[in-house]
C-alpha cells in the first residue's frame, strides 16, 4: 500500500515534469520565432505596412473608375506592383497569380486583387485595360498620375525607379513582393516572387478564412 | 535468336535517335537550340519576350553574343535579378554557354527581349530568331507563339 502510494507520487511528479518542460519549450519557442525574441527582418521594405485604414491615396482603374483604399476593406485583399511593360517577370507573375486564383475557385470571388502601375507615364488606364484582359478576370489594374502612384506606392512601403535601356526605353526596377490584407485592412504576410503555388494557396487560404 | 537480337537493337536505336532529333530544334556545331518559344505580345508598344534552351555538347565554352529578329527592331538578350525585396530588369551582357552544360532562357529570369515591334506577336503564328555565338558563329530558330499568359512551352 505504500508502496503503490511513492508509486503514484512518482509518477505524479514524472508527469509535473513532463508539463513543466513541455510548457518550457512551447515557451521559448514562441519568444524566439513569434515573441519579443523573434529576429525582426531587417532589409525586407515590406515588414511595416500599416493597416489600409490609415492610408489615402487616389488612382482610377483599368475601367477608368476612380478607386482608393476603402475599396480594399469590404474583404481580404491581394496587392502588388509592377508595370506593363515588361515582357518577362510581370506576365509571369500575372500569370502565376491567376493560377493562384484557379486553385481558390469559387473561393476567388471572396478577394480583391489589385495590381498597381509603377509605370504611369506609359500604363494609362486603357493600357492596363489591355493588358489585365490577358489574365484572371479577379485582378483589377490601378495607375494615375506620377504624383498619385507615388503616395500609393509608400503608402504600400513599395519602392520604384526607372532604368534607361540602350533602346531608349526603360525598364522599372520595383518591389515585388504579393501583399496580403485580412477584411479589416491589417497586414498578414508577403508571397514572394517564384514562391510556389504550394506555398502561396494555403498563404491566401489562411487570410480567406480569418476574414 | 540473333536476327531477334539484331531487329531489336536496330528498332531502339530508331526510337533513340528519333526522339532525340524531335526535341532538337537546331544544331550548330556542338550547339543544341532546344524549346524555342515567345509569348504573345500585346499590340506592338510593349517589347516581348522569348525563351529557349542551349546546350553545348562540346569540349570548348562558347558566349552568346547578339540575338535578333526581323519581328523587332531591337533584340537583346535581358536578365531579372532581385535584391532585398527589389526586381530589377536589364541587358544579361555575354552568356557563357559552358562546356558539357546548358543555359535555360526562361520566364522569371534570362529572356530574349524583343523591342522596337514592327509586327505584333500573335498566338499561333511564330517568330525567327537568330542568336549569335562567339565560337559556333550564327543560327535561326523558329519559335512557335503561345498566348499572353503562357509560362513555358506548351
Amino acid at each position: 500500500m505504500i508502496l503503490h502510494a511513492t508509486y503514484i507520487r512518482k509518477t505524479g511528479l514524472f508527469m509535473l515534469a513532463i508539463i513543466v518542460g513541455l510548457a518550457a519549450a512551447i515557451g521559448i519557442g514562441w519568444w524566439q520565432v513569434d515573441g519579443p525574441g523573434a529576429d525582426r527582418p531587417v532589409n525586407k521594405p515590406n515588414s511595416v505596412i500599416s493597416p489600409i485604414k490609415s492610408m489615402s491615396f487616389s488612382l482610377i482603374d483599368h475601367e477608368g473608375a476612380s478607386v482608393g483604399p476603402e475599396l480594399l476593406l469590404d474583404r481580404p485583399s491581394m496587392v502588388f506592383f509592377g508595370y506593363t511593360f515588361c515582357p518577362d517577370v510581370c506576365p509571369t507573375t500575372l500569370a502565376d497569380i491567376s493560377g493562384w486564383l484557379e486553385d481558390l475557385g469559387p473561393d476567388a470571388k471572396g478577394l480583391n486583387v489589385v495590381f498597381i502601375s509603377v509605370d504611369p507615364e506609359r500604363d494609362t488606364p486603357e493600357a492596363m485595360a489591355d493588358y489585365v484582359a490577358a489574365f484572371h478576370p479577379r485582378i483589377r489594374g490601378w495607375t494615375g498620375s506620377p504624383d498619385d502612384v507615388a503616395q500609393a506606392a509608400s503608402a504600400f512601403r513599395v519602392t520604384y525607379k526607372k532604368v534607361l535601356l540602350d533602346d531608349g526605353g526603360y525598364s522599372m526596377d520595383h518591389t515585388a513582393s504579393v501583399i496580403l490584407f485580412d477584411a479589416t485592412g491589417q497586414f498578414r504576410s508577403t508571397i514572394d516572387f517564384h514562391e510556389s503555388r504550394e506555398i502561396a494557396v494555403p498563404k491566401i487560404r489562411r487570410v480567406l478564412r480569418d476574414r | 535468336m540473333k536476327k531477334f537480337a539484331i531487329v531489336t537493337l536496330a528498332v531502339t536505336l530508331i526510337t533513340i535517335v528519333g526522339t532525340s532529333f524531335a526535341q532538337e530544334a537546331a544544331r550548330l556545331g556542338d550547339l543544341v537550340i532546344e524549346q524555342p518559344w515567345a509569348r504573345a505580345s500585346i499590340g506592338t508598344n510593349r517589347p516581348a519576350a522569348a525563351y529557349l534552351t542551349i546546350r553545348n555538347e562540346g569540349t570548348k565554352d562558347d558566349i552568346l553574343l547578339a540575338a535578333s529578329t526581323p519581328m523587332s527592331g531591337m533584340a537583346e538578350v535581358h536578365t531579372m535579378s532581385m535584391k532585398d525585396g527589389v526586381m530589377s530588369m536589364g541587358p544579361a551582357g555575354p552568356v557563357e554557354i559552358p562546356a558539357g552544360g546548358k543555359v535555360l532562357l526562361a520566364p522569371g529570369g534570362l529572356h530574349i527581349m524583343m523591342m522596337k515591334l514592327k509586327k505584333a506577336l500573335i498566338k499561333g503564328k511564330s517568330v525567327e530568331i537568330t542568336l549569335s555565338f562567339k565560337r559556333s558563329g550564327k543560327i535561326t530558330v523558329t519559335a512557335p507563339i503561345y498566348g499572353p499568359g503562357a509560362t513555358r512551352p506548351e
